[in-house]
């Protein structure tokens, strides 16, 4: 290994000694990669004509008008596959082929990255199996839909919680006996080194799209760049360009779920204490003894209980800092934001469009900043729904 | 001298090899589990291998995972898992104990905290599945400022280097797997370990033990072949726990080690 993978006191590769050397294998190939013009040219050909960058960095006419506040919106919605997974995914799937290896896996959660994985696959040509909890193959059937419609394998996961984090764990398992001939396609800038440094550098485009976006329109640096937290990979993506810029706050959105003090939540960083899950030492929902808590939220995508390594070291350095955003404000925000802009977010970057709209309407106003709009969110139109039917039982 | 390097001399000095049953203490109950070991014992294990249950064991197939959940369904914690060792002691003085733990467990409260409270209970050695030999230095310095022998685990694609590191960090007994994957009999044992237990002895390892898919007597004999000091079987013993109760169960376990450790003679 060149690396540890260490941010601070987190990060790390906490893995069965059998994965060792395909943690090593990847980290070789990464690295190659990074310096390989070839494999830099195959990406951007995909990125710009399979998969539609660059993406738009678009102000709002109308959201928080009536504030001192303009809010830019990151249009990763608009992205092929409809949300920011897709950048990374095309890398990794680049990167499984300089490997030569014929098999993706993945877990997925909602399904968002399961899509994207299978989406890859069937560009690429390589054989795609998908783990996702029993729990979330149930809820989420139009996206298990696609993921087949694409051609991959869709396994569901019936060990204990039966939801994303089980479905981690599942795909761990498959990879420590299949690494030979697969890769491993994990979703999030979390998980063992080099993942979260991997992950990182593949959506690092949004942030340097971002930035030089923001200087041609607004001839400045935003005074903060939003984005929503669940294992954190859209937020790494667009914060890390900016990180040098002391001048941008990077505020990062957990899922507040039912609330922080209901024990419902998603807030890792939050509430979570230092621990070690799938393969990295981070902030983690657990117990006190150390078992791995559920989580909820009412966006899939953010309903994990540990969050990537980096997150937790930029918030210890105070580099970044972390807000939670409950589930009502987050479906207001849904509304809100169809309503004025006649954009649908992902009930995911409704929690970060929903900060926004509370620092808009704070006493201390930013007078720009950037939201990652990191997903569209008809793919969430069942759960609202379904929220709405079970909204109007309640009042009849 | 340890107890396991006390328990292999002494097998050694009877041309035998060691048969180690695992099973995940709290499963199905933590009242369960004190006469589940006795049984195991009075079978003929020459060591226990025993397991805390954890929320996400990552190493471990469907069996192993599943009596976890069982013992955390029942309520297990560490502290219960401690005591049943803590009661186990207060018979079996000599027979070694090893545990096989996740990461997190010790990190909730502190990795020495972990390790003493493991000694005091009576444990030997502790294996944590997901801490590789790139993330072991501060467990082995915590392990051995606490009395634990930690045990390091030598996989079948591990270079030499690696091998050559793993027997330096190794105490007690080198864990060692026999093919890729997780824990399980679906895919049973492979034949991958000989170069590796061979490879380990060059290096100075403390005497390997070989698991992973080892349900048979057949298993164990072609484990203690390769040169290694015997076997680990853990599924196995786990499906037999879940499928009986009472007497009927401690029958099944000690007709199962007593004709598995009857292959290693």
């Amino acid at each position: 290994m060149i690396g540890d993978g260490r941010f601070g006191e987190y990060g790390g590769m906490f893995v069965p000694q059998i994965l060792l050397p395909a943690l090593e294998q990847l980290e070789t190939a990464f690295l190659d990669a990074q310096s390989d013009d070839t494999f830099a040219a195959e990406l951007q050909e995909l990125l710009e004509h399979y998969a539609g960058r660059p993406t738009p960095l678009y102000r709002c006419r109308n959201l928080c008008s009536d504030t001192a506040t303009q809010i830019y919106l990151k249009r990763e919605d608009l992205l092929h596959g409809g949300a920011h997974k897709t950048n990374q995914v095309l890398a990794q799937g680049l990167l499984a082929k300089r490997l030569g290896k014929s098999r993706l896996i993945a877990e997925t959660g909602a399904g968002q990255h399961g899509v994207a994985t299978a989406m890859v696959g069937a560009v690429l040509g390589l054989q795609t199996c998908i783990y996702m909890g029993a729990k979330d193959v149930a809820r989420q059937r139009p996206n298990v839909y696609r993921m087949r419609l694409f051609g991959a394998e869709v396994i569901a996961v019936e060990n204990g919680s039966k939801t994303l984090k089980d479905a981690i764990n599942e795909a761990l398992r498959d990879w420590a006996a299949s690494f030979d001939h697969t890769h491993y396609v994990l979703g999030t800038a979390a998980g063992p080194h080099p993942f979260p440094t991997l992950v990182r550098e593949y959506q690092r485009v949004i942030g340097r799209e971002a930035r030089a976006q923001i200087l041609e329109q607004l001839g400045r640096l935003p005074d903060a760049v939003v984005a929503c937290v669940g294992g954190g990979s859209n937020a790494i993506g667009i914060f890390a360009d900016f990180i040098d810029d002391s001048e941008v706050a990077l505020i990062g959105v957990e899922p507040g779920g039912e609330g922080l003090d209901t024990g419902k939540h998603g807030a890792s960083l939050l509430k979570g204490r230092t621990g070690i899950l799938h393969g990295t030492r981070s902030l983690i929902l657990q117990d006190e003894d150390g078992q791995i808590q559920e989580t909820h939220s009412i966006s899939a995508g953010l309903d994990y209980p540990g969050v990537g390594p980096q997150h937790a070291a930029l918030q210890a350095s105070g580099r970044a800092s972390y807000v939670a955003i409950d589930d009502d404000e987050a479906v207001r925000a849904f509304h809100t934001l169809s309503q004025n802009e006649g954009i649908i977010p992902a009930l995911e970057s409704a929690h970060a469009v929903a900060h926004a709209m509370r620092m808009a309407e704070s006493p201390s106003a930013p007078a720009a900043l950037i939201v990652n709009l990191s997903g569209r969110g008809d793919k969430d139109l069942d759960t609202m729904i379904a929220r709405q039917d079970a909204m109007r039982k309640e009042g009849s | 001298m340890s107890r396991f390097a006390t328990m292999f001399d002494r097998l050694a000095a009877r041309d035998e090899h060691a048969f180690v049953p695992f099973c995940v203490l709290g499963d199905p109950s933590p009242d369960e589990t004190l006469p589940i070991l006795l049984a195991l014992c009075e079978g003929g294990a020459d060591a226990l291998e025993l397991g805390i249950p954890f929320s996400d064991p990552v190493a471990d197939g469907p069996t192993i995972q599943a009596a976890a959940g069982r013992a955390l369904d029942a309520g297990t914690r560490p502290q219960d898992a401690f005591a049943i060792i803590a009661r186990l002691r207060e018979t079996q003085a000599d027979i070694p104990i090893g545990l096989l733990v996740y990461a997190n467990l010790l990190e909730a409260r502190g990795m020495d905290h972990f390790y003493r409270r493991a000694h005091a209970a009576g444990v030997d050695a502790i294996l944590v599945a997901d801490v590789p030999t790139a993330e072991a230095a501060p467990y082995l310095k915590s392990a051995a400022a606490n009395g634990i022998d930690p045990v390091m685990i030598a996989t079948p694609n591990a270079s030499d280097d690696e091998l050559e590191t793993i027997a330096s960090m190794s105490r007690g007994f080198t864990y060692v797997v026999s093919r890729k994957g997780v824990t399980g009999t679906k895919v049973t044992a492979g034949t991958g370990h000989h170069t590796t237990v061979r490879q380990l002895a060059s290096y100075g390892a403390p005497p390997a033990l070989v698991g992973f898919g080892i349900s048979t007597p057949e298993h164990v004999r072609s484990a203690c072949s390769s040169g290694a000091a015997g076997a680990i079987s853990g599924s196995a013993v786990v499906r037999l726990i879940a499928s009986a109760q009472g007497e009927t169960r401690h029958r099944a376990l000690r007709d199962f080690v007593s004709e598995m450790k009857q292959a290693t003679r």
